[in-house]
């Protein structure tokens, strides 16, 4: 968030125009040759825009800007909010790990094999489709308030979006390569190991992305659904004493976390497992 | 090469066939994309197989490199009959077929990767064949880094080293421009001539099946036949512009397009 500062200041120094031609210049310049410029700028619209609506006010529920950005920094300070983090991270680590080592691996087997994408795909299919935030409840029904529920809240969103991903990534595979692969007489694991896997390996990543950010969901519905804990405590109670600055930091915080991992799954990718579009 | 005097007949009973074609038919559901081919492919020489699109004649390819079943027939390669994909046939695919995570050292080792030979054999055997293809210096590189014409030489180069005896290429200039397809044109018989092997060969192109091959077989379509085979004489020791402005030469094309015109849409 702390990005937003500098373009705004820059351009600020640029436009008192004492001899800063250059500056513009260099800045024009770097726009133009780095997509974080405009990464930077997309953000400060954002935040310039919730500090005017802040201002107005459009409600007396919803703070500025800079009031949450504070509030962010007294919870960072006072060691509320990672506390907080290590509560919520447990369920969501543990759930986003099973759905991922599970989902891939059934995923793939349903794109290998038309039998199990028979005995499977509808129950992934219906239950993607169910609206989860109405089944999370049922869950404390059968295993209580603790971990194991939370944990089961995560894989429920997560779990259906990477085994149809997963699954749809296996059945898009070049069948170029498959054929290449039998004519110099590839065994069927080299063709899984060597063709199916690698080739599938973007749209893998994508469903472990969107399952990730569905893992989010997840965490965050059982932490305000079934009992107040980690961030979810944060926001509960934040609102109940109408602390509303603090309310939408703790928002605010889980929403970066979560953009930030998905980033880091992202650059992951890129820099192990696709060597071909290192050099671009 | 001495080639005898024009052939025009289907002669059957070849002397040194490495690969026979025995009544093969082929059904996808209600289309009958072969009806009782039959073919002798003589040891060391390039066959092409030409014909308008829709005569079966990649399916044709691809059932003698045992990546697709016949509904019915046989086919024996050096007398043995065959069912399924042998060390024996190599594939040169009209999409290259390159594996996109790879560099194109490892695409062409991929063969012998697949057999389990070691890594600094079957580096060494890969890159004298990329050399041997005119790619020295992109072993390193990835397929997307490649024109067309070179992502398929990474393909003929990975054919050639599994070494094996017949390599079955299927368009394998179709995706390349027509600068490029003239010279690599011109590099396939400078291996077909170095490397002694057999080459089945799928065109669309009349110029290019009279210019590469020792002989020809014209596939007539819906279902695919064998309606001619053509054994161009040409004396492939001249330079390729002078073969191209030769006159047996155009009158070959020129009897190739009066059989097939007919098919023309």
């Amino acid at each position: 968030m702390h990005m937003a500062a500098s373009p705004q200041k820059v351009s600020a120094t640029g436009g008192a125009g004492s001899g800063s031609s250059s500056i513009v210049e260099a800045l024009a310049d770097f726009a133009r040759r780095r997509k974080s410029f405009w990464v930077a700028v997309s953000l400060a619209i954002l935040f310039t825009a919730w500090e005017i609506a802040g201002r107005v006010p459009i409600s007396f529920a919803f703070p500025t800007f800079f009031e949450t950005l504070s509030a962010l920094i007294e919870m960072a300070l006072d060691g509320t909010l990672l506390p907080a983090y290590f509560i919520t991270f447990q369920p969501l680590l543990l759930g986003v790990a099973i759905s991922a080592v599970l989902g891939i691996g059934i995923g793939i087997v349903m794109g290998l094999s038309d039998k199990a994408e028979w005995l499977l795909a509808p129950v992934f299919i219906v239950l993607q489709a169910a609206p989860m935030a109405a089944l999370v409840p049922l869950v404390t029904f059968v295993y209580g308030i603790g971990l194991v529920a939370k944990t089961l809240a995560v894989i429920m969103l997560a779990l259906p979006v990477i085994v149809l991903n997963s699954y749809k990534a296996v059945r898009h595979v070049n069948p170029s390569l498959v054929d290449m692969c039998r004519s110099f007489q590839g065994t069927r694991m080299q063709q899984i190991f060597k063709i199916v896997i690698p080739d599938a390996t973007p749209v893998l990543f994508a469903g472990l992305r969107l399952g990730i950010a569905a893992g989010f969901i997840g965490v965050m519905l059982a932490e305000l659904l079934i009992t107040p804990t980690g961030i979810g405590d944060l926001i509960t109670y934040h609102r109940s004493v109408a602390n509303y600055a603090h309310m939408y930091a703790a928002v605010a915080s889980i929403i970066a976390v979560s953009t930030l991992t998905l980033a880091a799954l992202q650059y992951v990718e890129l820099r192990f497992l696709r060597p071909e579009k290192r050099r671009k | 090469m001495a080639n005898p005097i024009p052939l025009r007949t289907a002669d059957n009973a070849t002397p040194d066939a490495i690969v026979e074609v025995r009544d093969i038919c082929k059904r996808y559901g209600d289309i009958e994309a072969l009806r009782g081919i039959n073919l002798d492919f003589e040891r060391g020489k390039l066959t092409t197989l030409l014909g308008p699109s829709g005569c079966g004649k990649t399916t044709l390819l691809k059932i003698i490199a045992g990546l697709v079943p016949a509904t019915s027939g046989q086919i024996r390669i050096n007398g043995r009959v065959v069912t399924g994909p042998g060390p024996e046939r190599a594939f040169v695919f009209q999409d290259f077929a390159l594996m996109p995570w790879a560099t194109v050292l490892r695409n062409v080792a991929f063969g012998l990767e697949l057999k389990g030979m070691p890594q600094a054999e079957r580096h060494r055997i890969a890159r004298h064949y990329i050399n041997e293809v005119g790619l020295s210096g992109f072993e390193e590189k990835y397929p997307h880094e490649l024109s067309g014409g070179m992502r398929q030489r990474v393909g003929i180069a990975r054919a050639f080293s599994v070494n094996a005896d017949v390599l079955l290429l299927d368009e394998p200039f179709s995706a390349v421009d027509e600068q490029n397809r003239r010279k690599f044109q011109e590099d396939l018989l400078r291996l077909v001539d170095k490397e002694r092997k057999t080459f089945l060969f799928v065109t669309h192109s009349i110029e290019e099946a009279v210019y590469v091959s020792d002989r020809i077989v014209l596939l007539s379509p819906r279902p695919g036949r064998v309606s001619q085979i053509i054994e161009p004489a040409i004396d492939r020791s001249a330079a390729p512009d002078v073969i191209r402005r030769d006159k047996g030469y155009l009158d070959v094309v020129e009897e190739i397009w009066q059989g097939l015109r007919q098919y023309a849409e």
